[in-house]
C-alpha cells in the first residue's frame, strides 16, 4: 500500500516559517494570475467563439494600448520587487552565522557524510544537534561536489572540494527529520542520505560525552601539530606563531591583508607559497596529500584553540 | 489571390520532384532538410521518451522497480542530453524555422543552403557520437556534466557523449548564422522589420542565442575532454582546477539555452492565436521586443543556478534580481496572446488547443519559475523535484506543446494532406491531460524536499510518485497517436489547399506542397502580419 502523503514538509527550523510564509505568498501571487489568465481565456474562448465557418471579427479592433501594455508590466516588477527583497533578507541571514553559533565539521565522500564535533566525536550520516541552539556547519568534500540539506529546516548548501562552504540554522523542535544529498554525485547519490536528531540541549550534552574516550578535535590538531613537524617552525619563530592568530588579519608580503579564517589556514598548509606572511620566507613545504581534509580541520582547531590565549606574542 | 481558387496542384512541389535516396541525402532545399531533421530529432525523442519510461516505471517503487542505481543514472543522463541537444534545441527552428523563415520571408530558400545542409551532417555526426555512448554502455554524468565528477570520477562514456554534444553545437551555430543573415539579407520586397511574423522575430532571437552561447558550452566540454584525456587542471581541484568554473561556463549557455528551446514556440503560438481568433495580434511590437528583451536578458541570469554552490551571496542576490527582470517579459507576451483571443472568432482546430495549452502550461512554468529565482525559496527548493516540475512545464509544456501545435499548423503545407482533426484533438488533449498529471505532483514533491536523481527515495514520496507515472503512461500515449495519424495523412488524407486554414502568412500564398523554389513570383509585401481584418474581402469575395 501507498504511504500516506503529506502536503506541506515538516518546519523545525527557525528560518523555516520565513521561507514558507514567502512560499505561501509566491503561491498566492501565482494562483491569482494563473487563474486570471486562464478565466480570461475560457471566457473569451467560449464567447467569442467562431459560430460559422465564414464569421470573421468586427472590424477596427483595437490592436494596440499603450495604457495597458505599461500596466501589465509594471504591476509584475512591483511584485517581483517584492518577492525579490522578501527572498534576499532570508538568503542573507541564511548566509551569516551568529558568532555563537555551535561549530560542527561535515566532509562529504563518495557516498556517505562523515560529521566531527569539536569534542573529537565523530559520526556518520547522522548529525545529532541541540534544540535552540545555533548551529554552524563548516563543510568540504574529499571527492566530488555534494549537497547538504535538510529539508524540514529549508536549508541547503553545496559541499565543495578544495574550498570550504558553510550553513546555519536553529532547530526548534527535537525529532528526526532526512538529510539528504541534493547533488547528484555519481552512483550512490541516492542513498547518501541520513538523518538530523534534535535533542534538548541537556540531552545532546549527555550524547555528547556519552562513550567519547579520545581527544577534542584541538588536541588531535595539536598532536598532529608536533607529529608532522609544524612545531620546528612555527613554535621557534622560523615561522609565524599561531598563538592569537585565528580570526585576526594577517599582513602579506605583498601588502594584502587577509583574515586568519579556516580557509586561509586550509590554503596555507596545501600551497604555503600562495600567501606568504610579510617577514617570513617562502620555505614551507606543501602539505597536499599527505593530510586528509579531517586532519586539516583538526589543526585549524587547535589553532583556533591559540586564539583566545592572552600572550599575543609577535603576532603580525 | 482567394485560397478556393487554386484547387488544381502543380504537379511539380518540392516533394514529388525526385524520390531517389540521393536527392534527399544530397539536398539543399530547405524543405528537404526540414524533413531530415524532423526525422532525425523525432528519432532522438523516441529515444529520449523510452528511456524517461524507464525512469517513470523504475520509481513506482520505493527501492526501484527496475533497475539498479546506476542504471537509473545512466537513464536520467541520456534523457536529458538527448532530449535537452539533440530534441528541444534543434527541434523548432531546425525544423519549422528551416522550412518556414525562408517561406515567410518570400525568399527561395536560406541564405547558405550548402552550409544548412552541412549543419545537418554535423548534427548526425554529433548524434551518432552520443547514440554510440548510449549503446556501448552509457553514460552517467546527467546532462549537466558537472565537475569534478564528470572529469575525474566516472568512467563511462563521457567523451563520447561530451565529444557528440560539442560537435552537435557546431550543427546550431551554422543554423543560427544562417537565419540572421537569410532575415537581414533576403527579406521580400515591402516587409520591413515590423512586417515581419512575429516568428521571425522569435527566430532571429533564438538565433542570436546559438551564435553567442553555443560556442561557450561547447569550449567547456571540450575542457572536459581535455582534463579527461591529458590530466590538465582546469575543473578538478586535486590538479589545481575550479569546479565551480565550469558551472559558470556551462550555464551561461545553457540557461540562454532555455530560451532558445521556448523561444521559437512563443513565435509559433503567436501565429497560431492569430490565425485561429483571425485577428491581429495585439501590441505586435511589445511581442516582438520581449524575444529580444527575452534572448538579452537571458545571458544574464546563469549564476541563479548556483545560488548554493558557494558562489558569493552578492553574486547571488544580483543574478535573482536579473532572473527576476526576465518574467517581465515573458509576462508581457501572455497578455498580450489573451488580449488578441478578446473579440475574435476562435475556432478549436487541433493547432488552437496546443496554443491555448501552451499559455496554460507556460504561465504555470513561468510563475514558478519565480520560486527558484527567489534566493530564499530556491535554497530549499533547489535540486528538488519542484525544478524538474518547474523546467518541464517550460520546456515540454510549453516547447514541446509549441513544436506539435506548429507541426499541426504548417502539416497541410508541408505534405498538402490534412491529418483527421477529430484525432488531433483527442491528441493534444490527452497530452495535456497526462501532462499536467506528470510533473504537477512534482511540485509537491519538490516542496517536500524530494532530491533529484535520486534512483530510490524514502517512502513517504511514494503516492505521489505513482500518480507521476501514471500520468507519465497517459502523456506517452498522447504523443503516439500524432505519430500514426500524421503518418496515415501523408498517403491517405484529404487534399488540403494552399491554404486550409485562411491564415495571412506568405507561407499560405503558395500551393500545398509549395514548388521546390517556394514561390512561382517574388511576393510584394504592402502590409503589416496578422491582417485579417482584410480577409473579409477575400471570403466575402469567394
Amino acid at each position: 500500500m501507498p504511504h500516506a502523503f503529506p502536503i506541506f514538509p515538516q518546519e523545525a527550523s527557525t528560518v523555516a516559517p520565513a521561507v514558507d510564509h514567502l512560499f505561501y505568498f509566491l503561491t498566492a501571487v501565482s494562483v491569482f494570475f494563473a487563474s486570471l489568465i486562464f478565466l480570461l481565456i475560457f471566457y473569451f474562448a467560449i464567447k467569442y467563439r467562431r459560430r460559422s465557418k465564414d464569421e470573421l471579427p468586427p472590424k477596427n479592433q483595437v490592436i494596440n494600448n499603450i495604457p495597458l501594455e505599461v500596466t501589465w508590466t509594471v504591476i509584475p516588477m512591483i511584485l517581483v520587487a517584492v518577492m525579490y527583497l522578501w527572498g534576499a533578507e532570508i538568503f542573507v541571514r541564511n548566509a551569516m552565522p551568529p558568532p555563537n553559533a555551535l561549530e560542527i565539521f561535515v566532509i562529504g565522500k563518495q557516498w556517505m557524510w562523515h560529521i566531527e564535533h569539536s569534542n573529537g566525536k565523530r559520526e556518520i550520516n547522522a548529525l545529532h544537534i541541540p534544540a535552540g541552539v545555533p548551529v554552524k556547519l563548516t563543510m568540504t568534500s574529499q571527492d566530488v561536489i555534494h549537497d547538504f540539506s535538510v529539508p524540514a529546516f529549508r536549508m541547503k548548501m553545496d559541499v565543495v572540494p578544495d574550498r570550504y562552504t558553510t550553513e546555519w540554522f536553529e532547530a526548534t523542535q527535537p525529532g528526526k527529520y532526512r538529510l539528504f544529498c541534493d547533488q547528484y554525485c555519481g552512483m550512490g547519490h541516492a542513498l547518501m542520505r541520513g538523518w538530523v536528531y534534535v535533542m534538548s540541549p541537556q540531552d545532546y550534552q549527555r550524547w555528547l560525552t556519552s562513550g567519547v574516550t579520545g581527544q577534542t578535535m584541538a588536541q588531535q590538531g595539536e598532536a598532529l601539530y608536533n607529529q608532522l613537524g609544524c612545531v620546528t617552525c612555527h613554535g621557534t619563530g622560523k615561522g609565524p606563531p599561531f598563538v592569537g592568530l585565528y580570526g585576526r588579519p594577517v599582513k602579506l608580503s605583498d601588502g594584502t591583508t587577509v583574515i586568519a579564517n579556516d580557509a586561509y589556514i586550509r590554503e596555507s598548509i596545501l600551497e604555503p607559497s600562495a600567501q606568504i606572511v610579510n617577514g617570513y620566507r617562502a620555505i614551507m613545504p606543501t602539505f597536499k596529500g599527505q593530510v586528509s581534509e579531517e586532519q586539516i580541520l583538526q589543526l585549524t582547531a587547535y589553532i583556533k584553540s591559540l586564539a583566545s590565549t592572552e600572550s599575543n606574542t609577535g603576532a603580525p | 489571390m482567394s485560397s478556393q481558387e487554386i484547387a488544381i496542384e502543380p504537379k511539380v512541389n518540392y516533394l514529388n520532384c525526385d524520390y531517389s535516396i540521393k536527392s534527399w541525402l544530397l539536398t539543399t532545399d530547405h524543405k528537404r532538410i526540414a524533413w531530415l531533421y524532423m526525422m532525425a530529432i523525432t528519432f532522438f525523442f523516441t529515444v529520449g521518451g523510452i528511456a524517461a519510461t524507464l525512469m517513470r516505471l523504475n520509481l513506482l517503487e520505493p527501492q526501484g522497480l527496475l533497475v539498479e542505481p546506476e542504471t537509473y543514472n545512466k537513464l536520467f543522463s541520456i534523457h536529458g542530453i538527448i532530449m535537452v541537444f539533440f530534441f528541444l534545441v534543434p527541434s523548432i527552428p531546425a525544423v519549422m524555422g528551416n522550412f518556414f523563415l525562408p517561406m515567410m520571408l518570400g525568399a527561395r530558400d536560406v541564405a547558405f543552403p550548402k552550409l544548412n545542409l552541412l549543419s545537418w551532417y554535423v548534427f548526425m555526426t554529433g548524434g551518432s557520437l552520443v547514440l554510440y555512448a548510449v549503446i556501448a554502455g552509457g553514460v552517467d554524468t546527467g546532462w549537466t556534466f558537472y565537475t569534478p565528477l564528470s572529469t575525474l570520477y566516472l568512467n563511462t562514456h563521457v567523451m563520447a557523449a561530451a565529444g557528440g554534444v560539442f560537435i552537435a553545437g557546431f550543427s546550431s551555430i551554422l543554423t543560427g548564422l544562417n537565419f540572421v543573415v537569410t532575415i537581414h539579407k533576403m527579406r521580400a520586397p515591402g516587409l520591413t522589420w515590423f512586417r515581419l511574423p512575429l516568428f521571425v522575430w522569435a527566430m532571429y532571437a533564438a538565433s542570436i542565442i546559438f551564435i553567442i552561447g553555443t560556442p561557450v558550452v561547447a569550449i567547456s566540454l571540450f575542457l572536459i575532454i581535455v582534463e579527461r584525456l591529458f590530466h590538465v587542471g582546469i575543473f578538478d581541484p586535486s590538479l589545481g582546477g575550479d569546479p565551480i568554473l565550469f558551472q559558470h561556463l556551462f550555464w551561461f549557455y545553457s540557461h540562454p539555452a532555455v530560451y532558445v528551446m521556448i523561444l521559437p514556440s512563443m513565435g509559433v503560438v503567436s501565429e497560431l492565436i492569430t490565425t485561429f481568433s483571425r485577428k491581429r495580434i495585439f501590441g505586435y511590437h511589445f511581442v516582438a521586443f520581449s524575444s529580444v528583451a527575452i534572448a538579452a536578458i537571458g545571458f544574464l541570469v546563469w549564476g541563479h543556478h548556483m545560488f548554493i554552490s558557494g558562489q558569493s551571496v552578492y553574486a547571488g542576490l544580483v543574478f535573482s534580481a536579473l532572473s527576476m527582470a526576465v518574467a517581465i517579459p515573458s509576462a508581457v507576451k501572455v497578455f498580450n496572446w489573451t488580449a488578441t483571443l478578446y473579440k475574435g472568432s476562435i475556432s478549436y482546430e487541433a493547432p488552437m488547443l496546443y496554443a491555448l495549452g501552451f499559455i496554460g502550461l507556460f504561465t504555470i512554468g513561468g510563475l514558478t519559475g519565480l520560486f527558484l529565482a527567489t534566493t530564499a525559496t530556491d535554497q530549499h527548493l533547489h535540486d528538488t523535484y519542484f525544478v524538474i516540475a518547474h523546467f518541464h512545464y517550460i520546456m515540454v509544456g510549453g516547447a514541446v506543446m509549441g513544436y506539435l501545435g506548429g507541426i499541426h499548423y504548417w502539416w497541410p503545407k508541408m505534405t498538402g494532406r490534412l491529418y483527421p482533426d477529430g484525432w488531433a484533438r483527442v491528441a493534444a488533449i490527452i497530452v495535456f491531460v497526462g501532462f499536467n498529471l506528470t510533473f504537477f505532483p512534482q511540485f509537491v514533491l519538490g516542496y517536500l524536499g524530494m532530491p533529484r536523481r535520486y534512483a530510490v527515495y524514502p517512502a513517504e514520496f511514494h503516492t505521489l510518485n505513482v500518480i507521476s507515472t501514471a500520468g507519465a503512461s497517459i502523456l506517452g500515449l498522447g504523443y503516439v497517436i500524432p505519430l500514426i495519424y500524421l503518418a496515415w495523412s501523408i498517403r491517405y488524407g484529404p487534399v488540403a489547399g494552399p491554404n486550409p486554414w485562411k491564415a495571412t502568412g506568405l507561407e499560405w500564398k503558395t500551393s500545398s506542397p509549395p514548388p521546390t523554389h517556394n514561390f512561382e513570383e517574388t511576393p510584394i509585401v504592402t502590409e503589416e502580419p496578422y491582417r485579417y481584418d482584410l480577409l473579409a474581402e477575400e471570403i466575402h469575395v469567394a
